[in-house]
């Protein structure tokens, strides 16, 4: 540097990313530390979407948390649900039928794969691929139809019961979802070739948000952002719940923690999901999807109506709430995000004590400042793309 | 004296009408349509005066009227004069550059000599360049009026970029000015009547980076980083809103038809036809037309030649946009500077070569 340029006074810019900017949906807020376009400093704000999800529960009975788990990660919430309530049966401990399990899985891996269109088509728009983003957008229309096939509701599911599901698979479900599936690998194949190939999109992700495998555990990654650095740790694979112990899937891992591999991984992965409804739908036995234990799971209309013992618990049921034994209680799933933990704790009282949620994003954004420092303005955009930061389960 | 000028006034509102009255709203409607079908939309279809969409053309209006009814913001502490002059130097520049683009030939009309340009210079090129340069001013100028960091930053990235592809585009055309002796822009597009004496064939890399160049130097996708609205919100014209923003957008759009008709004049044969030259469209039309008409119908085709053209290249423009991701800001220097510096230069150098040669 010149003395001139020496003497010139200058200093940092200080700036505010959000918590209203493009970039920062979800709402969140960036502090940003510029010299030039270089990012010196980065402080992480969050809490725009706090909504007490965790209060909430406790003054709601066990069944009553259903819908609110539905606005966690409000792109899967399919998986939200089957997570709770796998939590509170662990708590309890059901096994439900066979049958739910399995439906259960078709949910969650359709969650999935919606949650990872979602995430790419977004990436590739705040990129620019504002081609790519719709025809994600409309591979995901083609799952939400199934979903609300299946549930009713596209976006708030509140599929998932405690000891069961709502309602079984409707009629035709397995061929409207062959041949969904057969437009969406068509669309795949489409936005697979407008970016992975693409020398544009190639270069604004790789080595951008760079996370090493050993710091990536220290923050505590999981989900597809550890798997991109390159360590297979996948919930549905190490302690395996539902049926995933008996599906063929894969999980694939990417060599460098950067955004272009969690990239790969994700889209990898909506390819694997899609593996695993099919061989589900394939496997799928016939039975009940209720547990038959009308102390925690409703029994049917006909029941209800015709059989005392059955009224009565209904009706204890939906004043007082199911009864969980004393306990606290761990369970995760793995996410969309990644690992997405309940922690329970039960006083013996139709109201949960305490809920708390381990979201998979949170440690995710907080790793934020640690993957864009030095980079520049431009790379805190597919970095915070790919970390999928949603504001209703970061925040909750 | 009278002919000349009423034969300057008919060209300047050929062009006039042309650009402003139907290229610039009509391209807003095009992007919009063009990127519902490549998105599989059906794009902008809803304003409609007594159930009449005819495809969703009534939008230019709706937005014409919108655009004159809003707040004529200026955010505060802004400098209030150069934030209200930014969007005229912009948006100025982009109506002049056409002025020196021939969008036809030279014809005998009644014993009046036409010449389808507005001002026929010998330094037409230059001229197009000096204008060009011009209108970075006004982005620089909007950034940094708008007392806004995301503004300020946007300015200073569109100033980088502007200046640096321009280095690269001036470069490009000294390949054709070689290969033309001529910096006239009408004698360059004169010369391209035999299909093989076409810019493109000539300067095929000129042509590429050239293209490629125009398209930085406009500031639209894949090269948009100065507006880049998922990092800056809108880069330099954030803190403009009404017909202000509007002007920011209009010269946008007509910088696309002004490159396209630059790279049409230069590259593309102008207003010739492939394998037709002019002597023959007026010998064909002279069967049945007479003297006058076989003239007129020549040049009417020529026009329309020309215009198809630049038609095709909007297209291509707007093709490019929407596949397309956008650069990094260090990426759209290190492209300009590392890749297409060189490139251009060494294509002066072989084109030197060729023509020495012959």
């Amino acid at each position: 540097m010149s003395d001139s340029a020496k003497d010139l006074h200058s200093e940092h810019m200080v700036i505010n990313m959000g918590p209203s900017h493009p970039v920062t949906h979800g709402t969140v807020k960036f502090l940003l530390t510029l010299e030039g376009e270089t990012i010196v400093d980065m402080k992480v704000d969050i809490g725009y979407l706090h909504r007490g999800f965790e209060k909430m529960c406790e003054n709601g009975t066990w069944e009553q948390v259903m819908p609110y788990t539905d606005r966690l990660n409000y792109v899967s919430p399919l998986i939200n649900n089957v997570g709770y309530a796998l939590a509170v049966e662990k708590l309890i401990d059901i096994d439900v039928p066979e049958r739910c399990k399995y439906i259960r899985v078709i949910a969650s891996e359709l969650a999935r794969i919606s949650d990872h269109y979602t995430n790419i088509a977004a990436s590739g728009l705040e990129l620019g691929a504002f081609t790519a983003f719709l025809y994600f957008v409309e591979a995901r229309e083609l799952i939400w139809d199934l979903i609300e096939m299946m549930c009713g509701a596209r976006v708030t599911s509140n599929y998932v019961r405690i000891g069961g599901i709502k309602n079984d698979l409707p009629d035709g479900f397995k061929t409207k979802a062959r041949e969904s599936f057969k437009r969406c690998r068509q669309l795949w194949a489409d936005v697979d070739k407008l970016l992975t190939k693409n020398r544009i999109f190639i270069d604004r992700v790789r080595d951008v948000g760079i996370m090493p495998p050993d710091e990536a555990i220290a923050w505590g990654f999981t989900g597809p952002c550890l798997r991109a650095c390159g360590i297979p740790y996948d919930v549905r694979k190490f302690h395996p719940y539902l049926v995933y112990d008996q599906m063929d899937f894969e999980v694939p891992v990417g060599a460098k923690g950067d955004n272009f591999d969690r990239y790969l991984v994700r889209m990898e992965e909506i390819n694997q999901s899609m593996r695993i409804v099919e061989q589900a739908m394939e496997k799928i036995p016939s039975g009940p999807i209720n547990v038959d234990m009308p102390e925690y799971r409703w029994q049917s209309k006909d029941d209800i109506g015709n059989r005392i013992e059955s009224l009565i618990f209904h009706f204890k049921t939906v004043i007082e709430g199911i009864k969980p034994p004393k306990g606290e209680i761990y369970s995760a799933v793995e996410g969309a995000n990644g690992e997405l933990g309940f922690y329970l704790v039960s006083d013996g009282s139709g109201k949960p004590y305490k809920c708390r949620v381990r979201p998979p994003c949170f440690p995710l954004t907080a790793a934020m400042p640690r993957m864009v420092k030095g980079g520049f303005i431009a790379d805190i955009v597919p970095t915070f793309d790919m970390i999928n930061m949603i504001g209703g389960e970061c925040d909750r | 004296m009278i002919p000349d000028l009423i034969e300057s006034i008919l060209k300047i509102l050929f062009i006039f009408g042309v650009n402003i009255g139907f290229f610039s709203p009509i391209l807003g409607w095009v992007e919009r349509k063009q990127s519902a079908l490549m998105q599989d939309r059906v794009g902008a279809n809803r304003a409609d005066i007594f159930g009449f969409t005819i495809i969703g053309l009534f939008h230019p209006i709706a937005d014409a009227i919108k655009v004159l009814t809003k707040e004529d913001f200026i955010p505060d502490g802004a400098d209030r004069l150069i934030h209200t002059i930014a969007p005229f130097v912009s948006l100025t520049p982009a109506i002049i550059a056409f002025a020196v683009i021939p969008f036809g030939g030279q014809y005998e009309l009644f014993g009046h000599k036409v010449n389808l340009i507005i001002a026929d210079l010998d330094v037409g090129i230059l001229f197009i360049f000096a204008f060009a340069s011009l209108g970075s001013f006004g982005a620089v100028l909007g950034g940094w009026a708008s007392n806004n960091n995301w503004s300020f930053l946007g300015g200073l990235r569109a100033s980088a970029q502007m200046l640096s592809y321009e280095v690269v585009m001036g470069l490009n055309i000294i390949g054709v000015i070689m290969v033309y002796g001529t910096l006239r822009l009408s004698e360059i597009g004169a010369m391209q009547v035999d299909l093989f004496d076409w810019g493109i064939f000539l300067q095929p890399v000129g042509f590429v980076l050239f293209f490629t160049c125009a398209i930085a130097e406009n500031k639209r996708a894949p090269f948009d980083v100065a507006e880049a609205e998922s990092e800056l919100v809108a880069g330099y014209f954030t803190e403009y809103s009404g017909l202000k923003f509007v002007m920011f957008w209009m010269g946008e759009f007509l910088e696309i038809v002004t490159i396209s008709a630059l790279v049409t004049t230069m590259f593309f044969g102008a207003w010739h036809l492939p394998f037709v030259s002019d002597k023959m469209l007026v010998d064909f039309f002279l069967g049945f037309a007479g003297d006058n008409g076989a003239t007129i119908l020549a040049m009417v085709v020529n026009i329309i030649t020309f215009f198809a053209k630049v038609v095709f290249f909007i297209w291509l423009q707007m093709t490019i946009r929407w596949t397309l991701p956008r650069f990094r800001y260090d990426q759209v220097m290190r492209l300009g500077w590392k890749m297409f510096l060189p490139i251009a230069l060494i294509n002066i150098f072989i084109t030197g070569l060729v023509l020495l040669v012959k």
